[in-house]
Order: structure tokens, then C-alpha cells, then sequence
């Protein structure tokens, strides 16, 4: 198992437009460790760095401890699987699958047992003598996924993957990959623009926007207390809520409806004048008429998703677009007068200026962990 | 009841009437390519087939019914003989060099470096000068005392080649001609053939540390396989019908060794007027070129992966 270690890694295909800027991080031996980000943000190009299909700008990789900045892509002990799949049109199944074993002048015997154990293993064993055009998109995936994982590399690298598939075949997939990933010990290096991927699948994940680190830590983490503003609304869906409210001597104050209580706050925040407040859409429940009070109000809803185990609205309010969601089924329409509660401890506090996170939620995990341990 | 069986009374005698209606407007679409067709295509091959039967007069009119004489006559005939074996030679010599050389260059031009578009533009340009043009510039290069090949043979101590007029050397100056005018077109096909290429194919080999040719023979050269095949077929048939850089550098000559057979059948034709022997030379070149192309479908096409 190796370590991947990214030191300051800079990327300009011109000069002073770095499309990946200064990034650091350190992947741990046999970690799937995610790289999720918008489109064009950086993630395919950091990934190409690793690979050494692309020239780095300015830092450092290094692949084991070893510096690997100049090595060649065959050195670097990866092996990856490709957004669009790469497979030779002109090969057969089993052809692809062995093609990295030929170059490298594996013997016969070899080549054949690792590729019956690879299709074994992705159930590709009927479609061995079939040409990439005849195979379902699902089953190229797979002889993309059986490429990489025949070369028996200790890293792999993966490009959105997914991407190509229908969502019922991408949530089967995502487990797959991640059971292959730890039946085989490889350290994974995943790119993805797919929150539910980065959310499912990682150990960690990173999240970048344009070329920048944004955070990095466990999905949970990165989910409960998102560090800036752009995490916030890129990791979840329906994405966190997130309004202005203005500082005042006992209360942070929201629409001039909201009250939260300024103790339950860190002192700096005390100082501010107005901050962002965000909250996601779970802690926002439905409450009974009469108990409206400092942490409530009566909503107009204007749109409801109704999912089976779960009920999405939307409605504006104090110049915001919110969303909640409700566990269960609601009998709720469109243009209904509702009484919504926010769970005053759900709140998230950013900075005006820099969007970064002053403070998570005070809830913090605890109750949600509860729940949720066994 | 009643109704149905009306219908289907109906629709049995609608269906020719359909069919017809549909026949019709398929030939108002197709005439203006049929009345072409037969005017440029049709009629003449009609025509010449049917002329190598006769013994014609000046005009070209058919006199007198040979039968297959004319066909005897042409198989018998010595310059005929030299003729297919020049053009056999010619071919060969012509075919497999410019798909090489355009091969080499298209190659070398796929690469990504800077100021690559110019030399594509380059490459390709021969596509651009007409026949005359570019025979009338190998004119020059060729000839004898100021030419400059001569020239740089002179400059490097070498005895001169009487390019044009020497029956060893004439054959192959035609051949040089002729490469050079086909590599434009050649190369742009290879060209665009490479382009289509998926980048990340050559990726994912350099991952597994497949070397350059390695990827060239397990990547590039099946990936380019229905191109290569297009561009040969294209190249046969034009190497055989052969004609404009003949008739102005050596007009067959000397002692015919240049006599290819497209030029042997012009000068059957408009210099001997011996117009049902030229005919039937050119019903015999459009069975080998009928001959060459189904073999090569037959046998190359095996071997092409299409996507
Ligand atoms: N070869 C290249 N030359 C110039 N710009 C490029 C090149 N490759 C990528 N870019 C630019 O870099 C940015 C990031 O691209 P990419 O890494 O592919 O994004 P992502 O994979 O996150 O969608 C994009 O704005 C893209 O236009
Ligand atoms: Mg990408």
C-alpha cells in the first residue's frame, strides 16, 4: 500500500491562471479518498498530475515517500480507469484486459490467470471474446474497472467513473468499486462531481473549487460543519439553507423573525455585526399553530417532492429560496400556509466577508450519533 | 362485417397504387444524378464496349463488325504488353511510397508541437496544384543541363541523369511526379484518420508503459486501419488511370516506357484513330480495376476494424 503526498501543487495551462493552486494534502496508504468539485474546478488535472500525464507547474508529488515529480506515468506504480473508459475498440474484452500485461512482457500463464480472476471477480467471464461495441455501458465500465484492476497496482486512480451510467446501475456501482477497493487494499484516489459519490464512497474527501482546496475531512464532518459558504451548498442536497441575520445585543436575529438566542454563540461572533446563517434542510420541521414562537413562523410552501421516505418543500423567505425536509409522507400543496420550525441549535454561523465557517452547529453530533449508533 | 371486408378489399388494390406513387417520387429525387450518370458514366461505357467490337473510321464511327478481333489484336500486341508492365510497375512504385510517406508525415504532424499547423498546411498543399501545374514544375526540376536534380548531382561530383529521356530513368521520374502529387491528398486523409483517435487511448497505454511503437502497432495502426484502406483503394485507381503528368512530361516516352495504359489508349484513340482497339484496351483496364478492387475488398477488408 502506498501513500500519495500532495505538496503545494500548482497547475497554469497559462501563465497566471492557475487551474489548480496550491494544494497539499496527503492521501493515506489503502484510504478511497475522494476529490469532488463542480465541473472545470481542477479535479481531472490535479488527478492527470498524479498520474503524470500532465506536467506540474510548480510543487511536489510524492508517490511512497519517493519524489515523483518527473517520473514517468509507467513508474508510478497506478494504475487508472477513465471518465469515457479508454478501452480499445479494436480489442476484445479479454485483449483489453491483458493489454498493460502484455507491454510489460508478463508470461502467457500469468496473463491468463489474472485475467479469468479479474472477469471472475466482475463477472465479465461470458463476454471475454467480445469487442468493447458489443457490450452494455454497464459492462464496458466494468472491463474498464477489470483494466485497472488486473495490472495489480498499489494506487488507483479514477475519473469519474460513474458519470456514464444510469443512476439505478451508478448506486450499485459505487458499492462495488468501494468493496473492491478494500478486498484488494489499494489506495484510491477518486474524482468525482458527485456529492453522493464523494459522500458514500470516501474515507475522505477533499472539495475543490476553482484550483482551491475548500476543506478536507471525513464526509460526515465536511456534511455537519461545512467550512465556507461553497461547501455548504455543494455537499447535500437539497443544499444547506443559507441567509443573512444581523447581530444584536441578546440575539442573532434572522428576517426580523428569527431569534437565536447570542449565547449560545462563540464571542467573536458577539462582535460581528451580521453574519450568514445556514442551516440544512432537516432541521427545518414542521411545528402545531400554537406553539409558534422565537424559532418559528408560518411559511407559504412553493414547491413539494414528495420521495416516499421523505418530504422536500421549498419556500422564499427573507429573500431566500429555503428547503426542508420532512421525514415521511406530507400531505402538504403547493400554496399552503405552513408553521416551520428551526431547530435553533442546527445553526451554522459564516463570516459576511469571507464566507468561511465562524461556527458549527452547537447541536453537534451527538444526538444524530446517538441515533444513529448501535 | 361489411366494412372490413371493404378494407381489406381497399387496401389490397391500394398497395401497388402506393408502391407506385412512392417509385415515382424516389425517381424525382434520383434524375438529376441518373441523367448525369448515364450522359457521363452510362453511356460512354455502353458505348466503348460496343465500339470494341468494330473496326471504326476517322470520326470514330463503328464500320465493320469484328467480333473479338480487337481484343485478339490488343493481347498479341507487343506495345500493349509494355504498356500493362509498365503500368504494373508503375503502380507499384506509386501506391505503397506515397501511403508511406504520407503515413511518416501525418505521423510527424498529429504530434502536438508549436508552429505544427504551418507544416500541415504544408504537407497538404500539393492537393492544391492541378495536374498541369505541378507536371510543368517537375518539368523543370528534371530537365537536363539546368534542372535541379541535375544540379545537385553536378554539385556533388555524380555524372548527370537524363531524367526524362533515359528509358531506365523515365518511368521512375513519373513515379516521383506522381508520389509527390498524391501525398497532399493522402495526407490529409491520414491526418484527419489520426485526429479521430481518442487521446486517452494513448494515456492509458502510456500507464501500462507501452513505448511509442508499441503504441503505433497495437494502437495507431488498427485505430487507422479503414483510413489506410480507403486511401489505398483511392490510390490504386488513380495510380491506373494515370494520365495528366504522362502526357506533358514524357508523352509516353522514350520507347514507351511511359507508355501507361490510360496514355496508350488516348493515343490509340486521337492519334491512330484506331478507335475500336482503343476500346477494347479500355474495357480490358476497367476489368483489372473492376478485378483489383473486389480482391482488395475481399482480402484487405478482413483485416480493417471498423469502430
Ligand atoms: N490542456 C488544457 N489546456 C488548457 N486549459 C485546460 C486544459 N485542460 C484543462 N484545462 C482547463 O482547466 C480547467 C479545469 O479542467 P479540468 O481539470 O478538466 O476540470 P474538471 O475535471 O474538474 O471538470 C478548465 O477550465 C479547463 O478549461
Ligand atoms: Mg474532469
Amino acid at each position: 500500500m502506498y501513500a500519495v503526498e500532495l505538496d503545494r501543487v500548482t497547475k497554469s495551462f497559462e501563465a497566471n491562471t492557475p487551474v489548480v493552486n496550491h494544494v497539499s494534502v496527503k492521501v493515506e496508504p489503502g484510504e478511497f479518498f475522494v476529490l469532488v468539485g463542480p465541473s472545470g474546478c481542477g479535479k481531472s488535472t490535479l488527478l492527470r498530475m498524479i498520474a503524470g500525464l500532465e506536467s506540474i507547474s510548480n510543487g511536489s508529488i510524492y508517490i511512497d515517500h519517493q519524489q515523483a515529480n518527473f517520473l514517468p506515468p509507467s513508474k508510478r506504480n497506478l494504475s487508472m480507469v477513465f471518465q469515457n473508459y479508454a478501452l480499445y475498440p479494436h480489442l476484445s474484452v479479454e485483449d483489453n484486459i491483458t493489454f498493460g500485461l502484455d507491454v510489460q512482457k508478463i508470461k502467457k500463464y500469468e496473463r491468463k490467470k489474472r485475467c479469468s480472476e479479474t472477469a471472475d471477480l466482475l463477472g465479465l467471464t461470458d463476454y471475454l471474446k467480445r469487442k468493447p461495441r458489443h457490450l452494455s455501458g454497464g459492462q464496458r465500465q466494468r472491463v474498464a474497472l477489470a483494466r485497472a484492476i488486473a495490472s495489480q497496482t498499489p494506487i488507483c486512480l479514477m475519473d469519474e467513473p460513474l458519470s456514464n451510467l444510469d443512476a439505478k446501475l451508478r448506486a450499485y456501482m459505487r458499492s462495488e468499486i468501494r468493496k473492491l477497493q478494500r478486498k484488494l487494499q489499494m489506495t484510491m484516489i477518486y474524482v468525482t462531481h458527485d456529492q453522493i459519490e464523494a459522500m458514500t464512497m470516501g474515507d475522505r474527501m477533499m472539495v475543490i473549487n476553482e484550483g482551491e482546496i475548500q476543506q478536507i475531512g471525513n464526509p460526515i464532518d465536511v456534511y455537519n460543519a461545512p467550512s465556507n459558504t461553497f461547501v455548504a451548498h455543494f455537499i447535500g442536497s437539497p443544499p444547506m439553507n443559507i441567509t443573512p441575520g444581523l447581530v444584536q445585543d441578546q440575539h442573532i436575529v434572522i428576517g426580523n423573525q428569527l431569534q437565536i438566542p447570542i449565547h449560545m454563540f462563540k464571542e467573536d461572533i458577539q462582535k460581528q455585526t451580521s453574519v450568514l446563517m445556514g442551516i440544512r434542510p432537516e432541521f427545518i420541521s414542521h411545528q402545531n399553530v400554537q406553539e409558534i414562537g422565537a424559532q418559528s413562523l408560518m411559511v407559504t410552501i412553493d414547491h413539494v417532492e414528495i420521495l416516499g421516505t421523505e418530504t422536500l418543500l421549498s419556500f422564499e423567505w427573507n429573500e431566500t429560496t429555503w428547503h426542508a425536509k420532512w421525514y415521511g409522507q406530507w400531505n402538504v400543496k403547493v400554496g399552503d400556509q405552513v408553521p416551520v420550525y428551526f431547530d435553533h441549535t442546527a445553526w451554522c454561523v459564516f463570516d459576511q466577508n469571507t464566507k468561511s465557517l465562524l461556527q458549527g452547529p452547537s447541536k453537534k453530533n451527538d444526538q444524530q450519533m446517538k441515533v444513529g449508533t448501535v | 362485417m361489411k366494412p372490413e371486408v371493404e378494407m381489406k378489399l381497399q387496401n389490397k388494390t391500394s398497395a401497388p397504387k402506393w408502391q407506385f406513387i412512392y417509385w415515382r417520387r424516389a425517381i424525382l429525387y434520383l434524375w438529376p444524378s441518373i441523367l448525369l450518370f448515364s450522359v457521363f458514366l452510362f453511356y460512354p461505357l455502353l458505348k466503348t464496349f460496343y465500339l470494341s467490337f468494330f473496326l471504326t473510321d476517322q470520326q470514330g464511327m463503328a464500320n465493320v463488325f469484328v467480333g473479338l478481333e480487337n481484343y485478339q489484336y490488343i493481347i498479341q500486341s507487343e506495345s500493349f504488353h509494355k504498356s500493362i508492365r509498365a503500368t504494373l510497375i508503375f503502380v507499384l512504385l506509386t501506391v505503397p511510397t506515397s501511403v508511406i510517406i504520407s503515413l511518416f508525415l501525418a505521423l510527424i504532424a498529429n504530434e502536438k508541437l508549436k508552429g505544427i499547423g504551418f507544416f500541415r498546411t504544408l504537407f497538404a498543399s500539393t492537393m492544391g496544384i492541378s495536374v498541369a501545374a505541378s507536371a510543368v514544375v517537375w518539368l523543370f526540376i528534371f530537365h537536363p543541363s539546368m534542372g535541379l536534380f541535375n544540379q545537385l548531382i553536378n554539385t556533388l561530383g555524380g555524372s548527370e541523369i537524363e531524367w526524362l529521356l533515359d528509358p531506365q530513368w523515365a518511368l521512375l521520374s513519373i513515379s516521383i511526379t506522381t508520389i509527390w502529387m498524391n501525398i497532399g491528398f493522402t495526407f490529409l486523409i491520414l491526418l484527419g484518420g489520426l485526429q479521430n483517435i481518442d487521446e486517452h487511448l494513448y494515456e492509458s497505454a502510456r500507464i501500462n508503459g507501452a513505448g511509442y511503437f508499441y503504441q503505433l502497432r497495437r494502437i495507431t495502426l488498427p485505430m487507422l486501419s479503414p483510413t489506410l484502406f480507403f486511401v489505398i483503394t483511392v490510390s490504386l485507381i488513380n495510380a491506373f488511370q494515370t494520365f495528366g503528368q504522362v502526357d506533358i512530361l514524357t508523352q509516353g516516352g522514350p520507347s514507351e516506357s511511359t507508355n501507361l495504359i490510360v496514355y496508350s489508349i488516348y493515343r490509340e484513340a486521337f492519334v491512330n484513330y484506331q478507335f475500336g482497339t482503343a476500346s477494347a484496351q479500355s474495357i480490358f483496364l476497367f476489368l483489372c480495376i473492376l478485378i483489383v478492387t473486389i480482391l482488395q475488398f475481399r482480402f484487405g477488408e478482413r483485416k480493417v476494424h471498423y469502430q
